[in-house]
């Protein structure tokens, strides 16, 4: 038994660690929370992660990133709730189901916390539940914008790779993207869920049930990574079109070696970094941007990717 | 069972002193455990909003939403059984009402009827294949967890091309069974105690000066009212006797006349109809239903359940241990954030705390059964 409470001890002493390091951080500085939707597995969000710690950093302000495990809004909307409840200067957070999260967020508004919208949602729904301001790139337009160059490009018909099914902002990627080639969706978008095999696989069993497919769109590291692998295997690197939303280091790569035409960048970074600016000087001096900010869209292509292929995964 | 245990004057009952039968019960070690937990969170972050009105209100509603699911997974597992799909239920039952009250439109009661009536059937279903089969329940229902999260992306693309439909909150307007659901009850009783000033009220915006907290949630009286009838149902009834005996072994059950396959069936029945009063509850709190609703919850309610002294094979634990094993994994989950941690490590000290009450729990069933 006393080992049994030795053990506790010891569990307690290092449960209270990493509160020793936040105590003190209370007082005049500025407290900001980014909640995002993203569940852990999700790599991408590691930019964010660097790009509050950054802002943060820079203007001298207590940062924390919040997600919920599993990416369930529902759980989501709680955190934002809970955030409220622990009265931070600011909240910055995604805006993914407007039904579920738009209620804690203008709870959160009206109980005197300032609230920038990032990533998903949009200027619209910003504006409608009280933020200060949008920061994002608008999704549908971005694939839009990704069709019509990929319909110059001669591209008639493709696969849409949608790792992320449950969030109606990916399918308006691969709608959007259908409607700037001008061609029907159907069942051009599959689900190919988040495990890198599983992905692979599904990518190599369209394609070899389509083969005159033109093109393959992703949505991100999480389903370009093993699309690329999926390509590789089958012999289409290089002759099938490829275009990604998002950057990550595989992709990068991709682009160098020419099997990805380009990758949408909205820039992730900036979607944290900035708002992190925007509301320290808001809340320092009153001042504020009189618009929204759009963090994207950017083609990435072969040209002038040093740069980009520096911070990949890092800070792009 | 129940009468000859409690008869004292029986010679050859063994005598226990009256505080160590007050203290050795399944839930000892949850109790500790709720104690400890609040103790850590008070000391550490008391003055982080955790204990205002609407930290406790957070907390509290977290708490309650684990307890539901956790009612039900701990009945099934005193009788011997898994269910894993009660995550995927969560988000079919939620996609039901959305597709019935909102995409067919029919009103609200009767979508929710209608719902209630297919998981349950689905909840026999699972029961009718484990009995029938032999099968483990392990496996039949991690096949409903897939063929049920399949069904809960599938049908809202079919019939409108989105996985997450809106709306519900509108078409529930006026409904006279959904506000069982999704209302708020002593909203009188908040908005004094805000004029009073002892609670926070809103600063501004169109509800300023109404308080920050307008009610007790419908989930959390479902909580209490889930939690009392498995309690009394498992200790005070014939049933619940039957529940402990299906569980222990089934066979000798069986044979001193308990009707296990009735027993266990119903156990499948009852945790399908908490998973859909969670998703209920859910669904008319945030208005939406999404194909990603519930992600893992099964997980969750089985560790609740776990860290409330219940045992995995079956036979051995109690409805109040996992309504505080509910109310410890809550209360940590969110004061967590409270306390400021790095939220990557949140699985970290939820492992450590399962870890520490699995251990804690068989120091403590050790000391009741006697088993070395």
């Amino acid at each position: 038994m006393t080992k049994v409470i030795k053990s506790l001890a010891l569990g307690a002493a290092v449960l209270a660690a990493p509160f020793a390091a936040t105590a003190e951080g209370h007082g005049d500085t500025l407290n900001y929370v980014l909640v995002s939707h993203a569940p852990d597995s999700d790599s991408w969000w590691n930019t964010i992660k660097n790009g509050i710690a950054l802002g943060g950093e820079q203007m001298g302000v207590n940062v924390e990133y919040r997600n919920p495990p599993t990416g369930d809004l529902a759980d989501m909307a709680r955190i934002i709730e809970q955030a409220a409840a622990s009265g931070p200067n600011g909240i910055i957070t995604t805006l993914a189901d407007f039904d579920v999260l738009s209620g804690p967020i203008r709870n959160a508004v009206d109980s005197g916390v300032d609230v920038i919208i990032i990533n998903s949602g949009t200027p619209e729904q910003a504006r409608e539940v009280g933020a200060l301001m949008y920061v994002g790139q608008p999704e549908y337009d971005a694939g839009y914008a990704a069709g019509l160059r990929a319909k110059g490009d001669g591209v008639g018909s493709f696969l849409c790779v949608n790792h992320y099914i449950s969030s109606p902002a990916s399918s308006e990627r691969c709608q959007g993207f259908a409607d700037g080639l001008g061609i029907d969706l159907g069942n051009q978008m599959i689900d190919s869920g988040q495990d890198p095999s599983e992905i692979k696989n599904r990518v190599q069993a369209y394609l070899s049930a389509n083969p005159e497919t033109d093109a393959v769109l992703t949505l991100g590291p999480t389903s370009a990574d093993p699309t690329l692998l999926a390509l590789e295997e089958i012999g289409l690197s290089g002759d099938i079109y490829f275009g990604t939303f998002d950057l990550g280091e595989n992709i990068v790569q991709g682009i160098r070696d020419g099997v990805i035409e380009w990758g949408i960048d909205q820039q992730p970074f900036l979607q944290a970094y900035l708002p992190v600016i925007v509301m320290a000087n808001y809340h320092r001096y009153g001042v504020l941007p009189g618009n929204n900010i759009n963090s994207g869209p950017g083609f990435v292509t072969a040209d002038g990717l040093e740069m980009v292929e520096k911070f990949a995964g890092e800070f792009r | 069972m129940a009468e000859a245990s409690s008869t004292p004057s029986d010679e050859r009952v063994k005598q226990i002193s009256p505080l160590r039968r007050a203290l050795i019960r399944p839930e000892l070690g949850a109790m500790v455990g709720t104690l400890a937990v609040f103790a850590f969170f008070i000391l550490f972050a008391f003055d982080s909003g955790m204990f205002n009105s609407q930290g406790i209100m957070n907390w509290a509603t977290v708490s309650a939403q684990f307890m539901i699911i956790a009612v039900g997974a701990c009945l099934l597992m005193i009788a011997g059984e898994f269910d894993l799909s009660v995550g995927s239920m969560i988000g079919f039952a939620g996609m039901m009402i959305a597709i019935f009250g909102v995409t067919i439109g029919i009103p609200m009661w009767a979508a929710i009827l209608i719902t209630f009536f297919l998981c349950i059937s689905i909840g026999a279903l699972n029961g009718f294949i484990v009995i029938r089969t032999g099968l483990p329940s392990f496996i039949v229902t991690l096949a409903f967890l897939f063929i049920l999260r399949g069904f809960t992306i599938f049908l809202p693309q079919m019939v409108e091309r989105k996985t997450i439909i809106g709306g519900i909150r509108e078409a529930a307007e006026g409904d006279w069974l959904a506000p069982i659901f999704g209302g708020k009850i002593f909203g009188s009783l908040f908005i004094w105690l805000g004029d009073a000033g002892l609670i926070t009220v809103f600063e501004r915006g169109t509800r300023a000066g109404q308080p920050v907290v307008d009610g007790i949630p419908m989930l959390i009286v479902w909580a209490l009212v889930l939690v009392v009838f498995g309690h009394v149902l498992l200790t005070r009834t014939k049933f619940g006797n039957w529940i402990f005996a299906s569980g222990g072994d089934a066979e000798a059950a069986r044979n001193s006349g308990v009707p296990v396959t009735r027993v266990k069936m119903y156990m499948f029945m009852f945790t399908a109809f908490c998973a859909t009063v969670f998703a209920i509850c859910q669904v008319m709190e945030f208005g939406s239903a999404g194909a990603d609703r519930g992600l893992l919850k099964e997980f969750e309610a089985i560790i609740a359940v776990v860290i409330g002294g219940a045992l995995l094979t079956g036979g051995y634990g109690s409805v109040i241990g996992a309504a505080l094993g509910a109310v410890i994994f809550g209360v940590v989950q969110q004061g967590l954030f409270f306390a400021g941690v790095e939220s990557s490590l949140f699985r970290v000290f939820l492992g450590v705390i399962l870890l520490g009450a699995v251990i804690l729990n068989t120091y403590i069933r050790r000391m009741i059964t006697g088993e070395r």
